[in-house]
C-alpha cells in the first residue's frame, strides 16, 4: 500500500507530463493522505476521476511553511508547517502531543494511529496540511488519567502494556473497532488489530483487554 | 561480621517444599514465607506506569523536547567496504539551518575504514530533522572501493576479503554475560574457537564416548540473523552544559551509559546524568551508548544546544544490533538405555563486524554427559555488528541440541517427553514437564507424520536452562519522609519488564503498606547505581537491596517509636498499615501517623546486593541453581502450501520466587512470540551483490502480527532456593530459548521430516517433502 503511495509521489514530482494530465504535487497532497485507505484515495481520487477540478485552481502551497489550523481533541490550534510535514510530526513536534508514536514511518505498523473524523488512519502517511477541516483525535483525547476510556481501563487491568510504545496505537485501533463492533469474539478482535505491531509480545493481553472492554462500552 | 541463622523456604510447592537453614549477616531482614502468605509480593499488582502508557503521557526519549533543541542525523556509508580518501562537507555546512557537523576520526586522525554498508561516518545537527537529512545529501565522499563479503560461509574462504586486518578489542556490549572471544587475531575472518565457559571446558574423551554409543545423531543446524527491532529505536537527547551533561536515553543500562560517556570524554562520572524514564523495548541491544551517545554529546558541545538523535527504522535494522546466525554441527551419542555418551559441537556464526556469534552453553550443561567438547567460531563479515539478545547464543544452541535430543528419543523408540526424564537431572524441569504436559494435553500426540490428509497437526516440546546471574554492584535507596512519602530510588531502569512495579511491591511488603503508596523513582544515574536490564539479572540483583534498604529504614523508625513508647524493639511489628506492640494493645499507631511523628524530615538508607545466602557458584555473581523451562508447541502444517501455523504454546517456567505473576506471564508471552517470529518469519536479507540489507523496514522484514499469535498458556512454578532476602530472579531470557526448537519439533511431528534451518518458511517445508 505505502509503496504504491511513495511511487506515485515520486512519479508525480518527476514527470511534468503527468502533472499536466492532472496529478500535480498539489493533487497528491489533496488525495494521498488518508492512509488506512491511502491506496484507495490515490487510485480512485487522484489517478481516477473523483478529484474535484475546482481544487486545482486553489493557490499552490509550499515549499515554505504555511500557517494552518488543526482541530485536535476538540481544540483548535494555529501552527506553521511545511507542506511535507506529516500529521504525526505536527502532533508530536509542534503540538507536543507525543502520545502518538512513530515506529516504521511508512504505514506498516499502525503505532501512529489517530482518528480523523472518527476513522483510524496512519498519521505518518497523512500530511498535516490536508486535514485542516477535520476532527483529529489522538490518544490524549480519548481519555484522561481522571476519566479513562473503557479500553484504557481494560489495558491497565489486563497488563496489556510492556514497553508501552505500541500501546497508544493499539488503543486507538481497538477503541474505534469496539464502537462499531459491540460484542466481538477473539477472531474479530485479532482481525481488527492485525495491522498493529508489538515487539514485546503483549498481544494476548491486548486481545483480553479489548474483549473485556467490549463488555463495558 | 555478626551472623544470624535464618530458616528459609526451600523447594517447589506441591513437589518438595521444605526449609533450609542459612547463616546470614545479622543485618539481613527476616525470612519471607512462601508467596501465599505475603500481602503484596507474589500478587499481580497493577503495573506502575500503565496509566501513563495508556494515556500517552509516558515520555520516552524520542518524545523529549528541550528549548533550543537541534535535531541530529547520522551521515552513513553507502558502500560496505572502502577506504575514505576525503569528505567534503562545505555544501552541507552552508545549508541554511545546519548548526554543526561532526565527522568521525580514528585515534590517529584518519577517517575510519568503512566496513559495512550504513556504517556511521559523521553527524549533522540542524534546526529540523528534514534539514539535517537534506544537508547529509550534500556531503561528498571520495571512496576507494574495496571487495567485501557478507555471507558467513563465503567469508571463511581463504581468498575472502578480510574484514579486520587488525586485532579487534573484545566484545564490550554489556548484554552478553556468557563467554565471548577476547579479540585474538583472526585467521582470515575466522576467530576462535572458544571451547569453554564459566562452567568449565571440554570434559572426558569424545572418541571413547562415541564408541560406547548405541545410537548417534549427527547433523548441521542453521539459524538466521534477525534484528531486535525495538519499537523505540536507539537514541538520546543530550544537553551538555559546562560541567553537566544530561542525557535522556532509550537505554537498558543507565549506569553503564554514564560510565561509558564519562570515560569517552574523560570527565567525572558526576558530570554525566543519564535518565531513562521509559524505554521502548531493548531485548539486549540497548546496553551501550554506542556511537550515537558520543555523537549527540559532541554535537551538543559543539553547538551549545541540546541535541536530539534518534535513529530511524532503517538505521536501527542495519547498525544497532542483531542476533548472529549460526551453522552448528552437532554429533550426539547415546546408549540403548538413553544415557548420553558424547556431545560434540562445532559452530560458525557471524556478528558482522562484531564478536559474539557463539551457540552458548546449552549443549554443555542442559543434560548430563561425561564426554563433551565444543568449538565455537566467530566469522567477521561486512555487516552491522551483532548485539546481545535474550539468552545470547543459547537460543541458537538450543535449536540444534533440542532437535538432536528429540531425534535420539525417536531412534530409541521413546516418547521425547519421557526421554527427558531419563537424561535430565533437574527437579524444576521435571515438575515443568509434568504440569506442562498435563495442561498441554501431550497424551494427544500421535506418531510423526501420521495425520492423514494434506493439513497435518503436530506437537513438540523443548527445554532450556539459563543461569541465575546477579550483578553485585546493585544499590537501592529507600527513604520515608515526615508527613508521608515512601520512596525507592535506583538507577536501574524499567524497559517494559515491570521493574518499577516489583520494586514497589518489595518495599510495600516490608513496610506492611499497599504497593500504590510507594513511589518508585528509577532510571536516573543521580540515584544509586543499579544493574542493567539484561541477562535476566535485574530482579535478582536489585530487589534484595531494595528490601534490605527498606528494612533498615523500618528498623530506624521502629527504634524511634520504641523509645517513645518505652517498648522493647523486638515486640514492635509493622504490618497492615500500622505499628503495634505485640505485648500491649494500647500501643498502636498507623503507619501514616508514625511518619508524621518522625524526628527528622526523612529517614534514608541504602543497601547493596549481598552475597547469596550460602555463597555463589562463582564469586562474581553466578548463583547456584538455574532458571529452567519447558515449552510445548502445537502446529498445523499445510503440506500443499508449506505454510506453518502455530496453534498453541504452553510455557512452563521458573524464576525463583515470582514477584508479580501477571508481569512474569507478560514476559513469557513476549519470549514465546519472539521465539515464534524467529522460528517462522524473521530474517535479515543481505544482498551479496551490493552488501546492503534489503529488508531494512517493517513491511518486508516479516514479523508476527495479531493473526499469527497462538493461544499461549503459561505455568509459573515457584522455586525457592533461600539465596537472598527476596529469592527472586528474572524471566526475560528463559522465556525465549525453547520456543523456536519446540516449534521445529512440532513441525517434525506433523510431517515426519525434520527441518534443520530456520526460519521455517513454506519453501523449506515443500523442499523437505520433495515437492519443489
Amino acid at each position: 500500500m505505502n509503496r504504491d503511495n511513495l511511487k506515485s509521489k515520486n512519479e508525480s514530482e518527476s514527470s511534468p507530463e503527468k502533472t499536466r494530465k492532472g496529478i500535480s504535487r498539489r493533487g497528491f497532497l489533496k488525495g494521498a493522505g488518508m492512509t488506512t485507505v491511502g491506496t484507495v484515495a490515490l487510485q480512485s481520487g487522484v489517478l481516477g476521476n473523483t478529484l474535484d477540478e475546482q481544487s486545482l485552481d486553489e493557490k499552490a502551497i509550499g515549499p515554505d511553511a504555511e500557517l494552518i489550523k488543526l482541530k485536535v481533541n476538540g481544540e483548535s490550534h494555529s501552527l506553521a508547517v511545511e507542506p511535507r510535514m506529516t500529521l504525526a510530526s505536527a502532533l508530536r513536534d509542534k503540538l507536543q502531543l507525543t502520545g502518538t508514536k512513530v515506529v516504521c514511518d511508512r504505514g506498516a505498523c499502525s503505532a501512529c494511529t489517530v482518528w480523523i473524523d472518527g476513522k483510524p488512519v496512519n498519521s505518518c502517511l497523512t500530511l498535516a496540511v490536508e486535514v485542516q477541516e477535520k476532527e483529529i483525535t489522538t490518544i490524549e483525547g480519548i481519555g484522561t488519567p481522571e476519566k479513562l476510556h473503557p479500553v484504557q481501563e481494560a489495558f491497565i487491568e489486563h497488563d496489556a502494556t510492556q514497553c508501552g510504545f505500541c500501546t497508544p496505537g493499539m488503543i486507538m485501533t481497538a477503541s474505534h473497532f469496539l464502537q462499531n463492533h459491540p460484542n466481538p469474539d477473539l477472531e474479530e478482535v485479532k482481525t481488527a488489530l492485525r495491522g498493529n505491531l508489538c515487539r514485546c509480545g503483549t498481544h494476548p493481553n491486548v486481545f483480553k483487554a479489548t474483549l473485556s472492554a467490549s463488555k463495558k462500552m | 561480621m555478626e551472623k544470624k541463622k535464618l530458616i528459609l523456604p526451600h523447594g517447589i510447592p506441591g513437589h518438595n517444599l521444605g526449609e533450609i537453614e542459612r547463616e546470614v549477616p545479622a543485618s539481613e531482614p527476616p525470612a519471607w514465607p512462601v508467596n501465599d502468605k505475603l500481602k503484596e509480593v507474589g500478587k499481580s499488582v497493577k503495573r506502575y506506569d500503565a496509566l501513563a502508557k495508556v494515556t500517552g503521557q509516558a515520555k520516552y526519549t524520542a518524545d523529549i523536547q528541550l528549548p533550543g533543541m537541534l535535531y541530529a542525523k547520522f551521515f552513513r556509508s553507502d558502500t560496505p567496504h572502502a577506504n575514505i580518501r576525503s569528505i567534503d562537507i562545505s555544501k552541507a555546512e552552508d545549508y541554511p539551518g545546519v548548526y554543526g557537523i561532526h565527522l568521525m576520526k580514528t585515534d590517529d586522525g584518519n577517517y575510519p575504514v568503512v566496513k559495512y554498508a550504513g556504517q556511521p561516518l559523521g553527524g549533522v545537527a540542524a534546526s529540523s530533522l528534514a534539514i539535517a537529512e537534506e544537508a547529509i545529501k550534500l556531503i561528498e565522499v571520495d571512496y576507494e572501493y574495496l571487495d567485501f563479503v557478507v555471507d558467513v560461509e563465503e567469508a571463511q574462504h581463504p581468498e575472502a576479503p578480510i574484514v579486520h586486518k587488525e586485532k579487534i578489542a573484545s566484545q564490550t556490549d554489556g548484554g552478553d554475560v556468557g563467554v565471548t572471544h577476547d579479540g585474538t587475531q583472526a585467521n582470515g575472518n575466522v576467530v576462535g574457537p572458544s571451547t569453554g565457559s564459566f562452567f568449565g571446558g571440554p570434559r572426558g574423551d569424545l572418541e571413547q564416548g562415541f564408541k560406547e554409543a548405541d545410537v548417534i545423531v549427527e547433523h548441521v543446524y542453521r539459524t538466521q540473523v534477525h534484528t531486535h527491532l525495538p519499537l523505540e529505536t536507539h537514541g538520546v537527547v543530550v544537553d551538555w552544559k559546562p560541567g553537566n551533561m544530561v542525557v535522556y536515553a532509550s537505554s537498558q543500562n543507565t549506569a553503564a551509559m554514564r560510565d561509558e560517556l564519562a570515560d569517552y570524554f574523560d570527565i567525572s562520572k558526576g558530570e554525566v546524568r543519564v535518565i531513562s524514564e521509559y524505554t521502548g523495548g531493548g531485548f539486549g541491544a540497548k546496553h551501550s551508548a554506542g556511537v550515537y551517545g558520543p555523537m549527540a554529546a559532541t554535537l551538543s558541545k559543539k553547538t551549545g544546544r541540546p541535541v536530539w538523535l534518534m535513529l530511524d527504522r532503517k538505521e536501527e535494522h542495519i547498525s544497532m544490533g542483531n542476533r548472529p546466525n549460526s551453522i552448528q554441527y552437532l554429533k550426539i551419542g547415546a546408549k540403548k538405555d538413553g544415557k548420553l555418551t558424547a556431545i560434540q559441537q562445532r559452530s560458525h556464526g557471524t556478528a558482522g563486524v562484531g564478536l559474539g556469534a557463539g551457540v552458548g552453553r546449552i549443549a554443555q550443561v542442559l543434560y548430563e554427559c561425561p564426554n563433551f567438547a565444543t568449538e565455537q567460531y566467530d566469522v567477521y563479515t561486512h555487516a552491522g555488528p551483532g548485539a546481545a539478545w535474550r539468552a545470547p547464543g543459547n537460543v541458537q544452541g538450543a535449536y540444534g541440541v533440542e532437535q538432536a535430543i528429540d531425534e535420539i528419543a525417536d531412534k530409541l523408540g521413546i516418547n521425547p517427553l519421557a526421554y527427558r526424564d531419563v537424561i535430565d537431572k533437574s527437579d524444576i524441569r521435571k515438575v515443568e514437564r509434568q504440569r506442562g504436559a498435563e495442561k498441554f494435553g501431550w497424551s494427544r500426540r500421535k506418531a510423526p507424520g501420521s495425520d492423514s490428509g494434506p493439513v497435518k497437526k503436530g506437537m513438540g516440546m523443548a527445554q532450556s536452562t539459563w543461569p541465575r546471574f546477579v550483578t553485585l554492584d546493585s544499590t537501592a535507596e529507600v527513604r520515608i519522609m515526615r508527613g508521608g512519602a515512601v520512596e525507592i530510588r535506583s538507577s536501574v531502569q524499567d524497559i517494559g519488564t515491570g521493574t518499577k512495579t516489583v520494586l514497589g511491591q518489595v518495599v510495600a511488603e516490608e513496610f506492611g503498606i499497599p504497593t500504590e503508596d510507594v513511589s518508585v523513582l528509577i532510571g536516573d544515574t543521580y540515584f544509586p547505581t543499579g544493574p542493567g536490564s539484561g541477562g535476566s539479572v535485574a530482579t535478582g540483583s536489585i530487589t534484595p537491596p531494595a528490601r534490605n534498604a527498606a528494612y533498615k529504614v523500618k528498623m530506624e523508625l521502629l527504634e524511634q517509636i520504641a523509645a517513645k513508647w518505652e517498648s522493647d524493639l523486638s515486640n514492635l511489628v509493622m504490618e497492615e498499615g500500622k505499628i503495634v506492640d505485640k505485648t500491649d494493645d494500647s500501643k498502636s499507631v498507623s503507619f501514616k501517623d508514625a511518619l508524621k511523628g518522625m524526628r527528622t524530615s526523612q529517614i534514608i538508607a541504602t543497601a547493596s546486593r549481598s552475597d547469596d545466602y550460602g555463597g555463589f557458584q562463582q564469586p562474581w555473581g553466578l548463583a547456584h541453581g538455574d532458571l529452567g523451562s519447558v515449552q510445548f508447541a502445537e502446529v498445523t502444517v499445510d503440506t500443499e502450501t508449506g505454510f506453518v501455523k502455530v496453534d498453541k504454546i504452553v510455557a512452563a517456567h521458573s524464576c525463583g520466587r515470582p514477584l508479580n505473576p501477571a508481569q512474569v506471564e507478560s514476559q513469557i508471552n513476549g519470549g514465546v512470540i519472539q521465539g515464534l517470529a524467529y522460528a517462522l518469519y524473521e530474517y535479515r536479507v543481505m544482498d551479496k551483490q551490493t552488501g546492503f540489507m534489503i529488508n531494512a523496514n517493517v513491511d518486508q522484514y516479516k514479523l508476527p502480527y495479531a493473526m499469527e499469535i497462538p493461544e499461549i498458556e503459561s505455568i509459573i512454578i515457584e522455586d525457592y532456593s533461600g539465596t537472598s532476602s527476596t529469592d527472586a530472579y528474572g524471566i526475560g531470557e528463559p522465556a525465549n530459548i525453547a520456543t523456536a526448537v519446540a516449534i521445529a519439533n512440532a513441525v517434525y511431528n506433523a510431517i515426519g521430516v525434520r527441518i534443520y534451518e530456520i526460519p521455517i518458511t513454506p519453501d523449506k517445508i515443500l523442499k523437505a517433502l520433495n515437492k519443489i
